[in-house]
Order: structure tokens, then sequence, then C-alpha cells
């Protein structure tokens, strides 16, 4: 099998080799961390304005609308100069608010978005932090999160805040199972936790084709289990606009407001790239067992453009969702969960035993 | 047995109408050529209004600057919020006779709420609505329009 041309791991090796040949160790780790760090906050700046703009775009077109236009050549400054404005806005607090929760829960909302984007494999030897416990750190990591939804409703001292973050936390809570469970069944169709390995584990073909029906019910279970966990429509009743204002984020102005919604959209693309990664076969391109010709065609588009494709069909299956459903009520939401996702899904991992069991994938 | 069919009835059942729903919204998002959306400044030389749009209330003219209208003030009454006002006077008809006729139909544009009762109200048509809609102006007082224009007379034929 001919190794992908578009390789990281030479760029990332020698960067590490000039630097360690003329500073000490500590030295060359704290630069390394900082050249990381820096690159993933100008990732998630960027590609959250830009999934910002693609969200405004992709709704007006479902709606027959032509979206942002004015800004720029087809609109594409209009995010930016609204991030600006959020820049230069004042910082409220609410009287009688919870002034030190208050400030912490848009920090703790955006902090674990870094914690489940490090993992995510980009293109080969482009991933900050593989270790054998992958998956599991994810969706731990991400569960995280609803403390600062509830930090953040509790501290506003404000009832459609508060109301918000309970329905929040309800969901995600109920939703973590689902998305748990999907990832289990396809953890055992991989035989390891550890991402990289899921990755390699799809050389000859991707995970959803090779694993069948059990795969693709879990891919169904997942998405709809991830858009309920980024708390976006149909399932966005945490900030029900005609109910509850903006729900946990009502009181929130300015900056800390754009940290909530940068954290939403980046949560939208972690979902996406998770699928990507266990489903879709991650950076890895398109193969099909034996056909050489077949592969090393697919094997010419890089990586990077392979993995970022399947992140924008994954999040354009979940805009569409979102633009189409309308929202469900509270115990709708709680019957999804516990009467249908999670008794399917548990039938799908004997289900997917099975399979792996009697050989019986491809 | 039959709990189980109908539950997993549902779900195939959910499923069929969620893919229906996507269907639709599919089929506007493939088709952007069909959207809605009317960039304004740009289209203006290419703009198409309704025939029923209702832009501002005009008395059209002939080419000899003659209009229908008789001055019976049906307009005025009809008018909710006071936007029309008459002013008759009395002009002497070749058979020697004296006539109602308009000195001047004034028209308030900023009072005007575009019900179409004057138009409806109106015996010979002698106004009608115009597509018109760039209403902009920079001084208020121009809002207040005088319909019939200067030493226009009544066309001839017209019957109260």
């Amino acid at each position: 099998m001919a190794f992908n041309i578009y390789d990281f791991t030479p760029l990332t090796k020698s960067i590490h080799e000039s630097l360690s040949a003329s500073l000490s160790p500590t030295a060359t780790l704290a630069i390394e961390w900082t050249i990381v760090g820096v690159v993933y906050l100008l990732f998630v700046a960027v590609f959250g304005l830009f999934l910002v703009y693609a969200e405004r775009k992709v709704c007006a077109a479902f709606q027959q609308r032509l979206g942002p236009m004015r800004v720029g050549p087809w609109g594409l400054l209009q995010t930016i100069a609204d991030f600006i404005k959020l820049l230069m806005k004042e910082l409220i607090t609410p009287k009688r608010a919870d002034q030190f929760l208050y400030n912490l829960a848009p920090f703790i909302v955006i902090i674990v978005t870094f914690m489940a984007i490090s993992v995510i494999p980009f293109a080969p030897g482009l991933v900050s932090f593989d270790f054998d416990i992958g998956v599991f750190f994810v969706t731990s990591v991400s569960s995280i999160g609803v403390i600062g939804v509830l930090l953040a409703g509790w501290s506003s001292n404000n009832k459609y805040s508060l109301i918000g973050a309970m329905r929040s936390g309800a969901q995600i809570v109920s939703y973590e199972l689902s998305v748990g469970l999907s990832l289990i069944a396809m953890i055992i169709f991989a035989g390891t936790m550890q991402i990289s390995g899921i990755v390699e584990g799809q050389r000859d073909l991707w995970f959803i084709f090779k694993g069948h029906v059990p795969a693709v019910i879990a891919f169904l279970v997942f998405v709809i289990a991830g858009t309920a966990e980024t708390n976006r429509g149909p399932f966005d009743l945490a900030e029900a606009e005609s109910e509850l204002t903006a729900g946990f984020h009502t009181e929130y102005s300015g900056i800390k407001f754009a940290f909530f919604f940068l954290a939403e959209y980046i949560n939208l693309f972690i979902v996406a790239a998770m699928a990507t990664t266990v489903f879709l076969g991650g950076w890895m391109p398109l193969h099909f067992g034996d056909f050489e010709a077949f592969n090393s065609v697919m094997d010419l588009i890089p990586g990077l453009v392979w993995f970022f494709l399947k992140v924008f069909f994954v999040i354009f299956l979940m805009m569409w969702f979102k633009w189409t459903f309308p929202r469900l009520r509270v115990d709708q939401i709680l019957n999804l969960e516990w009467k249908y996702l999670l008794p399917i899904n548990l039938l799908n991992i004997i289900l997917m035993t099975a399979v792996v069991l009697l050989g019986l994938h491809f | 047995m039959k709990s189980i069919i109908k539950y997993f009835g549902e779900i195939f059942g959910g499923f069929f109408t969620l893919i229906t729903g996507m269907m639709v919204t599919a089929r506007y998002f493939f088709t952007p050529w069909k959207n809605v959306t009317q960039q304004y400044p740009e289209n203006r030389a290419t703009l198409k209004i309704a025939e029923r749009f209702r832009g501002e209330v005009v008395m059209p003219h002939n080419e000899n600057n003659e209009h229908k209208c008789t001055g019976c003030g049906l307009c005025e009454l009809s008018c909710p919020n006071g936007t029309i006002e008459i002013i008759p006077k009395s002009v002497v008809g070749e058979d020697g006779k004296k006539k109602r006729a308009i000195d001047q139909h004034i028209y308030h544009l900023g009072m005007c709420t575009f019900c179409n009762l004057c138009i409806r109200a109106c015996p010979t048509g002698a106004i009608v609505m115009s597509q018109d809609f760039e209403h902009t102006v920079w001084d208020r007082s121009t809002l207040t329009k005088v319909l019939n224009k200067p030493g226009s007379k009544i066309m001839e034929g017209v019957k109260e």
C-alpha cells in the first residue's frame, strides 16, 4: 500500500529537531506548546467565524433566501464585522448575580471545547494529542461543558436563564448516554479507543461501509444525539427564542456572549469531526480493499482535504436538520432518548458484537 | 407483540416523515435560482411590482391635461384618517349653469395607511393607486401633494 504523500510528520519532526538543536528540552517544549496553542486559537476563531457564516448562508438557501450579501463579496466579511461589534460591546453583569460564577461560566465552556478539539486528527501527523483512550477522552470532556451552561444559567439571576440551563442539563445528560453507547458500538468494531488506531483501521474501507447495518444505525444515532448535545435545532429548547429569550446566555453580552457562541459552533465541528473520524475514516482517503489503481488515485487528494470534506458533509447534514425540523417539546426530547435511542443503541451493541464475533463484516 | 410492531412502525414512520420534510428543504436548497430575495438597489432597473401593490394615490391625467375628478368629495368622506382634502370651486358650464369642480385635491401621503377605501369610493375612477414606492423625502412638507395638475380640468363626458 502506497504511503500517503501528504504526511505532516516530517514537518513537525523538522520543527522539533531544529528547535532542540539550539535550545534546552524545557524551552523546546515551551515553544512547541505555544505554537500548538496559537494554532488552535487561530483555528477556532477563524473556523468558528466561518461556520457562523456558513450557517447563515445554508439557512438562507433552505428558506429560499440569499443570506448576508452586503459586507464583502457574497457577505464573506459579515461575521468578522459581527465579531468586531461583539468585541466592542459593554460587558454587563446583572444586579445581584453571582459575580464569580457568572464570569467563570463562559471560560469553562470554551476551555472544554479546546480540550475536546485537541485529540482530533486533521491529517496524517497533524494531531496534538494521541493516546490510548482518545474516544473516551472526548466523550468525558465534552460532558463537562454542561457545568458551564448550568453555572451560566444559575449565576445570571434570571428565571429564563435558569430554566434554559436546567433544560440544557437534562438534555445533555440524557443524550450523553446515546453518544457514548453509539461510540462503544464502534469501539467494539475497531478494537481500540486510540483515535489514530481507529483511523488506521479504516485504511481498506471506512467503518460505516465495513460494519454495514450496525455501523449505519450507530452513525444515525450518533448524529441525532450529537445534534442534541450541541444544543442545536431541533433540540434547541435550551435557548428556545420564543419561550426563553436566549436561554442560559440571555444575560451575557460582548466577548462573554461571543465565547458561548463560538463554543456552540466549535462543538458542532467537534461532533462532526468525531463522526468523521469514527465512521467516515477521518483523514483516510476512500479505499476499496485491493483495488490498487483506485486507491492510489484517491491517495492523490490530501488527507486534510478528505477530512474537511467529510466534516463539512456532516455539518451540512446537521444544518439540514436544524432548518427543516420544528423544535421538540421537553417531554418529547426525553421520550426520544429514553424510549427510542437508548433501547435501539443497546440492541445495536449486541448486534455489533455478534457481527464482530461471527466475522460478518467486510 | 402488537405493541412491538407499533413501536417499530413508529420508528420507521418517523424516519419516513423526517425524510419527507428534508426532501422539501433539499428542493429549496438545490434550486437557488428560485430564491425569493430581491437585491433592491441593484435591481431597480428590472424591478417588477405587482399590479395590486398600493404605492400612493395618484390622479391620472390625459394628454390634454384633463382628469376625471368631479369634486364630489366621496374620497374625503371615506378616508378613515383625514388624508384627503377636497377644495371645491364652481365653474360655469357651456349651458350657463354653475357646476361643482375641484380647485385642489390635497393628499397627505404622510398620513395615508394605503387602505384603498378612497379608490373604491370614487364613482368615476379618477384616483388610482400607483406602484411607485420610493417615498423618501428630505422635507416632511413635500409629503403633502396636490393631485390635480395646475390648469387641469374635467374630462368631457364624465358624469357625476
